[in-house]
């Protein structure tokens, strides 16, 4: 036996856009076989390569994390590492019994009880009888659910749902572990209980494939990490290494046309045109922020004719559109200045250890005062802040459900 | 090539299967104002339509039992056949959750779909006993070889089917409408409603090609005295065993792609 547990070489994964080529009807393939022809590379048909010669190595034991943006082929890889599909090219060798966790709670049922979708997801995951068995009461203990667990579940709260559901995967105990973005779901602190679990796993010895966007713990779980860009590695090593890197490189392509488009498709306005805005942080574009360092908001901006209240201002949003920050650029001046005809280049800067690591929408618009907006809704971006300050640095895995995590001076003293 | 189908991985899996079909089994007696009476109910209507139809209005023969446990006694194995085509051909598609989250051979879909309907099937035999005991019937002692020897083999050729059906289904969706009309059609084309006896010779050849038509026959006749035909059963056997080891064949062939298309 070889000291490796997962082997992956050459695999590259094909699917066809626009035509579902295998699921096709009855007729249309009765009328192609009177024709004598296959459809292919027709109706708008096109190939993706989701996976392009994707080769690494697990070692037994170790914990490796996969990142990359969406759409990098980590759902692909990981649907071939856990076997639902498999790879156009190439070929995977796995040595021990793997589990795989692509979601939580695969296979309950609503009608069933809490007690007997243990059981079926039990036995979904890969559990034998004997071991849910002996398994069942810390599973239930695990997930806080004992008075209700011969409830049905669909009674249950979204959030008791979750915990069962996690429950079953945290007590799997395969040599192997497997896992996708399941850590996204739920409240902060069943996040925080679930990534102490997958940190106890991974430091049981066993091997653990986890594929996250979360880096604090990608770096605080793996040891090593892999990254996925358009379907290749382009990046590997140790995880504090790679989250570094990965953190470091440049707003995506993607993310940047995204809003070279939103900017083009602005309503033009009489007095003001927007050009470009930018996150920068020591001088760079970056795509994820650090909160350990001061973040440069950069608004680029043409002002065609002076008008008198005409202002450049920026809203912080969390996911759910909840204003956090607004700030306008001349609003704390004491009186409105009259901008001048002209390029400006407007900087806003959000001091250091003061954002959550949490994603946060950026949403950049202008106006003129009590008359218009000159940007319609504004323009939005979309920006994952990753803990490197201070701030709850004395509690390292703690994910604070707060909205921003401003460093605050505390004084404690011993009354005399 | 049979290799392929892996019997050890799926001998692995089994308590899986229990479980998938100890599922289906919860479920479907869950939530329901009738519980498993509705096991009984479908046959039991099916009878009572029949009994009037063809016993009562077009006065078909019965081989010497009453008209309506003739019928029931038809009902019951076609009952399971059909039960088992259609949950077994769709499985795949009502599965797909499962198939796109978590490796397991996927064979036992339509497997644990197929077994399922054999609940159904033990109640809906179960009430075979009040019946006859109404109508004064005694059922003849070939019963206890013949209705377990015509039920497996039914449960062989529905799971053979079912296997192919599934796969196919993922493949051609439109064939799910397809489905329920042939199994009208293939149900009057069995002798149910009607006995064998009264096929008319030069179609009895045609007639005995389709295997429900022996396995029912061996089924009722099993109740009513006939002795079981060794060569009708060889041959259902056969043909059971050829649809379920080309159907896995198959199966086993568009396996790889059933994550990406379903």
């Amino acid at each position: 036996m070889t000291d490796i547990a997962v082997h992956v070489e050459s695999v590259s994964k094909l699917y066809r856009i626009g035509a579902k080529i295998d699921s096709r009807s009855l007729r249309e393939t009765v009328t192609d076989l009177v024709r004598l022809r296959r459809r292919a590379s027709e109706d708008g048909e096109r190939d993706l390569w989701a996976l392009n010669d994707v080769s690494f190595q697990v070692r037994h034991g170790e914990a490796v994390g996969i990142i990359g943006q969406n759409g990098a082929g980590k759902s692909t890889l990981l649907k071939i590492l856990s076997r639902i599909t498999e790879p156009t090219k190439g070929r995977v060798v796995v040595s021990g019994r793997v589990s795989s966790l692509l979601e939580v709670g695969t296979g309950f049922h609503g009608e069933l009880s809490g007690r007997e979708n243990i059981q079926l997801n039990g036995a979904i995951l890969g559990m034998t009888r004997a071991e849910i068995r002996q398994r069942f009461d810390a599973i239930v203990a695990f997930a806080e659910v004992d008075r209700f667990i011969d409830t049905p579940v669909k009674y249950y709260s979204s959030g008791m749902y979750m915990r069962l559901a996690f429950a079953v995967a945290a007590h799997l105990e395969p040599e192997i572990l497997i896992v996708d973005e399941v850590l996204a779901v739920g409240d902060a602190a069943f996040q925080a209980k679930c990534l102490r679990k997958m940190g106890e796993v991974a430091a049981h010895g066993r091997t653990v494939l986890f594929v996250s966007h979360n880096m604090p713990a990608v770096r605080a779980l793996c040891e090593r990490a892999v990254v996925l860009s358009g379907g290749r590695v382009v990046d590997e090593g140790t995880s504090a290494a790679v989250v570094t890197r990965y953190l470091q490189r440049v707003t995506s392509p993607a993310g940047r046309d995204d809003l070279a488009r939103q900017i083009a498709g602005l309503k033009p306005d009489p007095s003001f045109r927007l050009l470009s805005v930018r996150l920068l942080q020591m001088g760079n574009d970056v795509a994820t922020i650090s909160n350990g360092e001061p973040l440069q908001i950069r608004i680029d901006f043409e002002v065609l004719s002076p008008t008198m209240g005409l202002h450049v201002y920026f809203q912080l949003l969390d996911l759910e559109d909840t204003v956090i920050i607004e700030s306008i650029h001349n609003g704390d001046t004491g009186e409105m200045l009259v901008l001048s005809a002209g390029l400006h280049e407007a900087t806003a800067t959000i001091p250091a250890n003061f954002l959550a690591p949490r994603p946060y929408q950026l949403r950049v618009l202008a106006g003129v005062a009590n008359v218009r907006s000159c940007v319609g809704e504004g323009v939005r971006l979309t920006f994952d802040v990753e803990q490197t300050g201070i701030v709850n640095s004395s509690y390292p895995g703690y994910e604070t459900p707060a909205r921003l995590a401003p460093h605050l001076d505390w004084i404690v003293t011993v009354p005399s | 090539m049979w290799r392929s189908v892996d019997l050890r991985e799926l001998w692995n899996y089994r308590e899986l299967l229990y479980f998938l079909v100890w599922r289906d089994v919860k479920v479907r007696y869950k939530q329901t104002l009738l519980g498993v009476t509705w096991a009984v109910i479908q046959p039991l209507f099916a009878m009572l339509i029949f009994a009037f139809f063809f016993g009562r209005i077009a006065k078909l023969p019965s081989d010497g039992m009453p008209y309506p446990l003739f019928a029931y006694a038809g009902l019951l194995p076609w009952t399971l056949f059909s039960n088992a085509i259609t949950s077994g051909s769709n499985s795949m598609i009502a599965s797909s959750n499962l198939i796109t989250k978590v490796y397991f051979p996927r064979l036992l879909v339509p497997i644990a779909a197929v077994s399922t309907s054999l609940i159904d099937f033990a109640f809906a035999l179960l009430m075979f006993v009040p019946l006859s005991l109404n109508s004064h019937f005694r059922p003849s002692v070939n019963a206890v070889i013949a209705i377990p020897l015509s039920t497996l083999l039914v449960f062989l050729t529905a799971l053979g089917l079912s296997i192919w059906l599934s796969a196919l289904v993922v493949r051609f969706r439109d064939l799910r409408h397809v489905i329920p009309f042939v199994i009208q059609i293939w149900m009057f084309a069995t002798p149910i409603v009607y006995p064998l006896s009264m096929v008319p010779a030069k179609w009895l050849p045609w007639v005995k090609l389709n295997p429900m038509a022996s396995l029912v026959e061996t089924f009722r006749g099993g109740l009513s005295g006939r002795a079981v035909d060794v060569t009708e059963v060889a041959a259902a056997a056969g043909l059971a065993i050829v649809a379920i080891v080309s159907g896995s064949i198959y199966f086993r062939r568009l396996e790889r792609m059933f994550a990406d298309v379903i």
